[in-house]
């Protein structure tokens, strides 16, 4: 295992070879993972232009910038475009891709072939409801409910539909992909209690997605064939039920928020750990969390239908258990604070959007628990308080993950180091421009503002401007990156296989990692996270 | 033909699995996680069926005495059997005969088949009835001393009818493209005693789309025969 200086650049995934058609038809989880980055990255930029429209609108009192409906457009299309095109595949599809088979010591995903064509899926789904947005869009809200999404719509909610329905199978299949590689996948030695806990979030989200998906897949499905055939399953006028649509959607995308925030979690508890230079705090804890939050997840969607008509007993019992997740969810914020504590603390660039994630996702999940008390959710249901909390949790929880891990394996990925000056600078313009946006929006929520209106009453202006300023902060704070990390591809300083001094299978391997991850298949014989007795200099494979 | 089997066994273990077994068990595994999210998309029909169904339970059993027991009853019996010669073929491909698998698979093919025409012949009789849901929609009990009593939410039945069905009969059409495809594989000798996980999965798959219809079938036929009507 020397260390020989190495001055002509070894094969890696990344020049093994050229041309479009080794990426487009690769089968090397790699590739699939930065196939997936650009992918979700154009939908980010979309879904983030429609959400810089709805700032501008907001910025007057007056509905001057877009008429009511283009407005229903825009924020509609804002969200189905970040849930369902980003959120959702953001760290599973791109991070998770690239590093469960690393971490867990294997050459690949279980089904190499069934993850590219998840890509392809994804992809048709996207140009799918792209299309529908450009032949005019939809006006329905990203929920789709009916009967106005199947009777009295007049927009793209086929297509809009049908995108979300494709984009559900590729989702389906990641999360088939993951649960059978950590299965079956672990290098000798890689027992399910040395497992990084980012395998152990990514496998209870694709626990949900392998379980939810497949439901919404068939409600839209349903709304569909309501639009094209009249039949009633979910239109009160043809005898349906419009709330058994609510259930139905709500049973996929109530967990689905799950999804999204769990593989965040997971890229939180390797950053914390390793720039604290700890073991985590409670590891058996934080795995369960993980699962308990996926499993409570499945019990607590009815808790956004408390106005909708469902019995106050029903409403009752799913108040309750929604308190239920504030419990593994906050089990996994106190040990990430435990984990700090007597840490050894560097504030580079992930670790900064570690902090930023665990203020923002606590704020997040605690004005949840507002939201999941029957008489509270009554006053501020349907108003900008609950945006405020939603995007709290999804941008200052899910995005700041995200943008850690970014920064955090970007090295791995690429073999090139990011400039930490102007990484440290956009991590906090992000993170004051993300507070200015959404702080503003509680309170004008708690005052009574409803959601999904073009124009509003004069007092709330000044609160709103603040709001519409903080997202031209919070834009800087997204742009920054995506220049220095293009910029870094060529001119970046070349990186390290360990540049953090990081634990872990994937940094015992060069960066960027050979085709086939390892040259040797690792025999892991160490606990996870052993910093406290791992050297410090650079580690290598043991044998 | 002991050396042949290794030979083709080598030939089709994939780069990043360590041995035969191991990919045998991942595949396995992954066929029977694919599974389950069929059971959780059939689950929201299934959900949607039942919630209906009590609420509206005459008109259901109104609506499921248009349906021809004999033809559903027979199409049952042509399940089951096709189920059979797939766990035969299965068998024959486990002991390293490609040529009776051959066999067996073709029967289930021709069962498969013969499923789908029968299902087609309901289809039309439903069609020329009228008893598809949407603007032609038009539901009588056929007797004229108990006229139909809730004809909306008999819609609701024939809906979730064609839904389900349709969406069965549509796994069926995939299943025997797949059985298909299994045959030309097993017959142009890709499958021996080491190597026969497709047709393993394949059978999973059918199955699978058998047990569904045996669901249906009573759940949309035999509602009830006293009540109604």
């Amino acid at each position: 295992m020397a260390t020989a200086v190495q001055t002509v650049e070894r094969e890696n995934y990344l020049n093994s070879d050229y041309g479009i058609k080794s990426w487009l038809l690769t089968t090397d989880h790699k590739r699939i993972a930065l196939l997936y980055l650009v992918s979700i990255t154009a939908m980010f930029w979309i879904g983030g232009f429609f959400a810089m429209l709805i700032r501008l609108e907001l910025l007057t009192p007056a509905g001057d910038l877009v008429s009511s409906d283009t407005y229903n457009k825009l924020f509609t299309m804002h969200g189905i475009i970040m849930v369902f095109f980003f959120l959702i595949p953001s760290v599973p599809a791109t991070l998770g891709n690239f590093l469960i088979p690393l971490m867990v010591g294997a050459k690949d995903l279980a089904f190499p072939r069934v993850n590219l064509l998840s890509w392809y899926i994804y992809m048709v789904g996207a140009i799918t409801a792209l299309t529908a947005m450009v032949m005019g869009g939809v006006d329905t809200g990203w929920t789709f409910y009916t009967p106005f999404s199947t009777t009295y719509s007049n927009t793209h909610v086929m297509g809009a539909a049908i995108g979300i329905f494709i984009t559900g199978f590729s989702s389906i299949l990641t999360g088939l992909n993951f649960i059978v590689t950590i299965h079956r996948m672990r290098a000798p030695g890689m027992t399910w209690r040395r497992l990084p806990l980012f395998c152990w979030a990514n496998y209870a989200a694709a626990l949900i997605m392998v379980l939810g998906t497949p439901v919404v897949a068939i409600t839209l499905l349903l709304v569909a064939l309501e639009r094209a055939f009249n039949i009633g399953i979910f239109n009160p006028q043809l005898g349906g039920d419009p709330l058994l649509f609510q259930h139905l959607f709500w049973f996929y995308s109530h967990p689905a928020v799950y999804i999204m925030i769990l593989p965040g979690m997971g890229v939180i508890n390797e950053i914390v750990t390793c720039f604290s230079r700890k073991r985590v705090f409670g590891y058996e804890f934080v795995a369960l969390a993980s699962i308990a939050i996926a499993v409570l997840g499945f019990l607590v969607w009815a808790h956004h239908m408390f106005v909708a008509g469902i019995s106050v007993y029903a409403a009752l019992v799913f108040s309750l258990l929604s308190y239920l997740v504030a419990i593994p969810s906050a089990v996994k914020v106190f040990n990430w604070t435990a984990t700090l504590y007597k840490g050894s603390i560097r504030y580079e660039t992930p670790m900064l959007y570690a902090f930023g994630f665990i203020g923002l996702f606590t704020v997040g999940g605690l004005t949840g628990v507002f939201l999941a008390s029957l008489g509270v959710d009554v006053h501020v249901h349907d108003t900008y308080f609950v945006v405020a909390h939603f995007h709290y949790v999804m941008v200052g929880g899910m995005v700041m993950a995200y943008m850690a891990g970014l920064h955090f394996w970007w090295p791995k990925i690429t073999g090139r180091m990011y400039p930490e000056a102007w990484a440290k600078l956009s991590a906090l313009l992000v993170f004051v421009g993300f507070n200015t946006t959404f702080l503003p929006l509680f309170i004008v929520g708690y005052m009574g503002l409803p959601r999904r209106y073009h124009a509003y009453p004069p007092e709330f202006q000044v609160l709103n401007v603040l709001s519409t300023a903080g997202a031209s902060i919070l834009a800087v704070g997204y742009v920054l990156p995506m220049i220095y990390f293009l910029w870094s591809l060529r001119y970046g300083e070349p990186a390290p296989p360990n540049p953090w001094n990081a634990v872990g299978l994937e940094w015992m391997t060069p960066s960027p990692p050979p085709t086939h991850n390892f040259d040797e298949t690792p025999i892991v014989t160490w606990e996870a996270y052993d910093y406290e007795h791992q050297p410090q200099e650079e580690v290598t494979v043991g044998h | 033909m002991a050396t042949s089997d290794i030979q083709v066994a080598e030939h089709a273990l994939q780069h990043h699995f360590a041995d035969m077994e191991q990919q045998q068990e991942t595949s396995t595994f992954g066929m029977w996680m694919f599974l389950v999210t069929e059971i959780m998309f059939f689950g929201g029909l299934f959900c949607a069926y039942l919630v209906y169904r009590a609420s509206y339970y005459q008109a259901f059993v109104e609506g499921s005495q248009k349906m021809n027991i004999w033809l559903g009853a027979t199409n049952t019996a042509v399940l089951i059997c096709s189920s059979l010669s797939m766990a035969l073929g299965v068998r024959a491909a486990q002991m390293g005969k490609p040529k009776l698998m051959a066999v067996l698979l073709l029967i289930t093919i021709v069962l498969g088949c013969g499923f789908l025409g029968i299902k087609a012949v309901e289809y039309h009789e439903h069609w020329v009835n009228h008893e598809f849901p949407g603007p032609n929609f038009h539901f009588e009990t056929g007797d004229p001393a108990h006229p139909a009593t809730d004809p909306v939410h008999t819609e609701i039945y024939f809906s979730l009818y064609w839904a389900m069905t349709g969406l069965h009969a549509l796994h069926m059409v995939i299943g025997v493209g797949l059985v298909t495809w299994i045959i030309i594989a097993g017959l142009g000798g890709a499958y021996s005693r080491a190597y026969f996980t497709p047709v393993e999965n394949v059978g999973l798959y059918w199955h699978f789309v058998d047990l569904v219809w045996i669901y249906l079938f009573p759940l949309l036929y035999l509602i009830s025969k006293k009540h109604g009507g």
